[in-house]
């Protein structure tokens, strides 16, 4: 009876990052309910979620497939656009409930079918190559939705890539994408709950994958791909199916961003290299391969600048500092000696030492 | 452990930064809760724009002459006898970013917003205000969606506007027939305007022989776009973008021995002064403007001379437009006779109705009255570039 | 025909700035084994000393651009002593993070002390246009100097590490670390003098760069620094002919597709060449090939 109750390191695991995000749910919520929390803390919780889904799909690509991928905000792009261009054509025929729901399958949908044909080519070249080549898909999605048109009238659906006039639309016609314009009106149907429901469910997705049969054999692939080989594991198929679960999984992130706002456009900033590399920043700093960090990491990081407001100019002046600053001390050896001195758990040690003595 | 540390570390860091942020709060909970009593009470202005990032040139543009006008009003005795606290912060031209931005303002205990001054990120905060029910002015939000609900506003033209009306005045005053026009793809702005413009174009004799893109990834090589609009036989290069690029295409067209005639609208204005820009390649620009900063007129060699002093830079359209938009807003306050006591929503409330009424003179028009709808009506400024500054033309 | 040849041009002219710049990224990857991220903006720091020089301390063009390089050189050098060395030992995605921290930096840095405005460069270059074909093309000043000035940096690059003990040591670092330090190498100094000649090369871009496309701002140097890197990448990083060639078939494929295809759609046809050579030849144009061990 007794071994049955004793639940396995694993599922321990999984159940203190599930709980730590419930927790801090559940308080938040009491927070608002409260009105203890500021205006700005209320609209920072939906990207909240949507940066540690971010954060926690792609680590599952960098850390536990053990592939560098610098193009994870097209990903996202994918979804936002599917799942926003969804929506607002069911603006007015769909209850919100439905249609977003809907909506975050179509997205998560259409990102994972993006990552699977991607990553086809894609996962046959190795290290900075792969990174380099999935950064420019990220710019190729980002490059191709600002030149796409869409637009609807009694006829159907208009498309063009080249703007929005030689769709030739009745005039009563209403343009859906409007090319770099992007998308506006989208409903906002993004809440906290939905997004912390969501991040839920990723973290499940993700670290039972990683506790599975499956997940082994990914990690066997990243630690030894030959050995891996060798012992009969199909390295392809193991390696298209982190992918693409990563790759849904962010495009679910970008269901929740295109959401959120009533605007959408695929800019540098929020789809560009920039943001995949701001994603990573948050999987390095949390730690690699370690899920639970990437949550922490994200939740840090896109809180420091909105937290340095009062700075004003010197907000991302010091924010950089901070980002080089974390690193050296996190990895340089003097720092590590400097740590290692003055640590706690040496300080305990030579008090215990001393009182022992 | 490492880890541990540095996350503790950052920890502390936002830990006193929320501490600040708490006593802020508190601060502006309590102005709010104690401004009943008139003495000590102020105008909470808030406004937002890039101040970091590539677009910060016009965030700071805004910022800064907005400072100006509140530093001439509260010196002067304020609005309706209160003075105006200002509060400008950085959204980073990002619609996400705006909205915490503005929610940030809102912490602050803002109770007119002045912003955002960029297009896209304004269309995400009008959402935002239109829920609180909060007043906003935006200097320079030219995008239609922008200010699309009652209690939003503009100092500038919408980008149709100035599409319609370029073509009516290169058709109307037989200025050319064959026009290229090159334009920022990925700008709702320049975009904006070039989709009105083309569909405007046909109505005035106007043929367009060459439309040529760019996008914000792409924009120091001009060479292209010029050689098909040369091909094209264009005598008039269409150019609804922004001075920084078109400095740069004045400057490749003139290497290139392509000499057509320019015409832009307000985006172009502060090309004259670009730092160590070549004025004589501007020399027969031609734009749709409603600011110059060498008028001379009392109010802009005021404003102009202010600005130079503080910040040593001619300014740009956006910070006239910003300058204006603070004067609007004491308009509309002293039309409504409204008093910092009341709510943000009564506040806006009341200063809707006055804008149907005021009508305000400043840098950028005379005597500019509202829309219900939220725009302006003011008469746009031809002006040409002759011997390096800025005529007015008929 | 004579615009597809002005295309051409000015192609190769884009694509030997590109390639300039992917020298600087290739020589530090091949030695340290990292991504400079803060490589673009070294440039956009070299531009402004430059203009500066020019404009503030009146100085002419030859000393302003010799400014230029020392002070980037000195930055380049710094920037891997506080930054990149105590992190030599670190797993390459912290330094590439750190890169980026640098990237930030400098750029707001740049924001504080040059503020947002653009500046208009004033070209350094003052030869007249080369006129063919009866004025239907011209070849500008500043598209000649920029193709000749890459060409000699190649040449003179190329025979440094082939002819000097310093060039030998870079080889010997880049190939093994540690058997290079077994066999008496500096390889601090020889990273430091990678930087060194990495920065200076980027102040050269970055006044080439900015006499071709006269606008400056703080965020100059990152677009042409990410597509440098690109270009390093297609050419098969690592490698200085690799560097060279990658840098101009970006340029001319950058230019071609814009010219015959779509402007707003260049980025996305430059990316997609990028990704078809990389499976066909997954290590680059000129790459060396990986021989997997067991």
């Amino acid at each position: 009876m007794k071994k049955q109750i004793n639940l396995t390191k694993a599922t321990k695991s999984t159940l203190i990052t599930v709980g730590m995000v419930v927790v801090a749910y559940v308080i938040l919520q009491i927070l608002v309910g409260a009105g203890a929390l500021s205006s700005l803390m209320k609209g920072l919780l939906v990207p909240l979620c949507i940066y540690a889904i971010m954060a926690v799909s792609l680590n599952l690509t960098v850390g536990i497939l053990g592939e560098l991928s610098l193009g994870h905000a097209g990903f996202m792009c994918v979804g936002a656009f599917t799942s926003a261009f969804f929506s607002l054509c069911f603006k007015e025929t769909m209850a919100a409930g439905p249609r977003f729901l809907l909506a975050i399958i179509i997205g998560g949908a259409a990102a994972a079918l993006s990552g699977l044909l991607i990553g086809i080519p894609v996962l046959r070249l190795k290290g900075d190559y792969l990174a380099i080549v999935t950064l420019a898909f990220g710019e190729i999605i980002k490059n191709i939705i600002n030149v796409l048109y869409v637009g609807r009238d009694e006829a159907g659906f208009h498309f063009s890539m080249k703007d929005a006039f030689s769709m030739n639309m009745a005039s009563d016609g209403q343009v859906l994408i409007n090319g770099a314009q992007g998308i506006t009106g989208t409903p906002n149907d993004s809440n906290f709950t939905i997004g912390a429901i969501l991040l839920v469910l990723t973290l499940i997705i993700v670290l039972n994958l990683i506790h599975s049969r499956p997940g082994r054999a990914i990690m066997a692939i990243r630690d030894n791909r030959i050995a891996a080989e060798s012992v009969g594991i199909n390295i392809t198929q193991f390696k298209l199916l982190a992918f693409s679960i990563s790759a849904g999984l962010a495009g679910i992130g970008g269901v929740l961003y295109a959401h959120n706002l009533s605007i959408l456009q695929a800019q540098p900033k929020n789809f560009g290299y920039n943001m995949s590399i701001m994603i990573l920043v948050y999987v390095v700093l949390g730690g690699i391969g370690n899920i639970r960090g990437s949550v922490i990491a994200s939740v840090i990081l896109v809180l420091l600048p909105e937290l340095m407001r009062q700075l004003n100019d010197y907000r991302m002046l010091i924010y950089s500092v901070v980002l080089i600053g974390m690193m050296i001390f996190n990895w340089s050896p003097k720092a590590k000696e400097f740590r290692e001195k003055y640590s706690f758990k040496r300080l305990i040690a030579k008090k215990t030492e001393k009182e022992e003595a | 452990m490492k880890k541990l540390v540095s996350l503790c570390l950052v920890l502390a860091m936002a830990a006193t930064m929320l501490v600040g942020c708490g006593a802020n709060e508190e601060a502006a909970q309590n102005s709010a809760g104690t401004s009943e009593s008139a003495e000590g009470a102020v105008f909470k202005i808030g406004g937002s724009g890039p101040t970091t990032g590539g677009a910060a040139v016009y965030g700071l543009a805004v910022q800064r002459g907005a400072q100006i006008a509140v530093d001439e009003i509260n010196a002067a005795g304020g609005i309706n006898g209160f003075q105006i606290e200002y509060n400008f912060t950085d959204d980073e031209h990002d619609p996400e970013k705006a909205v915490n931005a503005y929610n940030n303002l809102k912490d602050w205990g803002m109770q007119i917003f002045m912003g955002t001054t960029t297009s896209g990120p304004c269309v995400a905060v009008v959402e935002k205000t239109n829920e609180d029910n909060m007043y906003q002015l935006t200097p320079s939000g030219t995008a239609v969606d922008a200010i699309k609900y009652a209690n939003a506003f503009r100092v500038c033209f919408s980008d149709p506007g100035q599409g319609t009306k370029s073509a009516q005045y290169i058709g109307e005053n037989k200025i050319a027939t064959k026009v290229a026009v090159i334009y920022d793809a990925s700008d709702v702005y320049s975009s904006g305007i070039f989709n009105t413009f083309r569909e405007a174009a046909e109505g005035y004799g106007i043929e367009i022989v060459a439309a040529e893109s760019f996008t914000s990834d792409n924009k120091t090589d001009f060479t292209i776009q010029l050689q098909k609009a040369k091909e094209g036989g264009a005598e008039l290069v269409f150019l609804p973008i922004y001075y920084q690029e078109a400095a740069l295409i004045l400057s490749q067209a003139n290497s290139m021995g392509f000499a057509p005639m320019f015409f832009g609208c307000d985006g172009l204005d502060g090309i004259l002064g670009v730092e160590d820009f070549d004025t004589a390649l501007a020399e027969g620009v031609m734009l749709l403007t409603p600011f110059a900063a060498d008028a001379t007129d009392e109010l802009t060699t005021s404003f102009v001379g202010k600005y130079q002093e503080a910040h040593g830079e001619i300014p740009i359209q956006f910070a006239a437009n910003a300058y204006d938009a603070i004067y609007i807003i004491k308009a509309a306050i002293e039309k409504a006779g409204a008093t910092p006591d009341m709510s943000v929503s009564d506040l806006c409330e009341a200063m809707k109705a006055a804008m149907m009424e005021v009508s305000v003179t400043g840098l950028t028009g005379t005597e500019m009255t509202w829309t219900e709808e939220g725009e302006v009506n003011k008469e746009p400024k031809a002006v040409k570039i002759v011997d390096g500054a800025y005529t007015a033309m008929q | 025909m004579s615009s597809f040849f002005s295309y051409l041009i000015n192609g190769i002219s884009l694509g030997s700035i590109y390639a300039i710049i992917a020298l600087g990224y290739t020589m530090v990857y091949g030695i340290a084994k990292m991504l400079n991220f803060a490589h673009g903006d070294v440039i956009m720091v070299g531009s402004y000393m430059a203009f500066l020089a020019m404009g503030s301390l009146g100085l002419p063009p030859v000393l302003a651009v010799l400014l230029a390089v020392v002070v980037c050189t000195i930055l380049g050098i710094t920037i891997e002593k506080i930054a990149y060395k105590p992190l030599r030992k670190a797993p390459s995605l912290a330094v590439l993070i750190t890169a980026i921290g640098v990237s930030y930096f400098l750029q707001n840095v740049a924001l504080l002390a040059f503020s947002a405005n653009t500046k208009m460069f004033t070209s350094v270059i003052k030869l007249p246009p080369i006129v063919l074909g009866d004025g239907s093309i011209t070849i500008s000043g500043e598209t000649q100097v920029t193709i000749v000035a890459c060409v000699i940096i190649m040449i003179v690059l190329t025979t440094f590490i082939k002819k000097t003990k310093a060039g030998q040591a870079m080889l010997a670092v880049s190939e093994d670390k540690g058997a290079a330090e077994l066999m008496g190498v500096n390889v601090n100094g020889t990273i430091s003098l990678t930087f060194a000649i990495g920065s200076a090369l980027a102040a050269i871009a970055g006044v080439l760069l900015c006499s071709a496309y006269p606008t400056l701002n703080p965020y100059t140097g990152s677009m042409p620094g990410i597509k440098a890197f690109v270009a390093a990448v297609f050419g098969g990083i690592g490698s200085i002919p690799g560097a060279f060639v990658g840098g101009i078939l970006l340029g001319v494929i950058e230019n071609m597709s814009k010219a015959y295809i779509s402007s707003q759609l260049s980025d996305a046809i430059v990316f997609t060449v990028l990704i078809i050579v990389l499976l066909v030849k997954p290590t680059g144009i000129l790459g060396k090939k990986i021989s997997e061990k067991v």
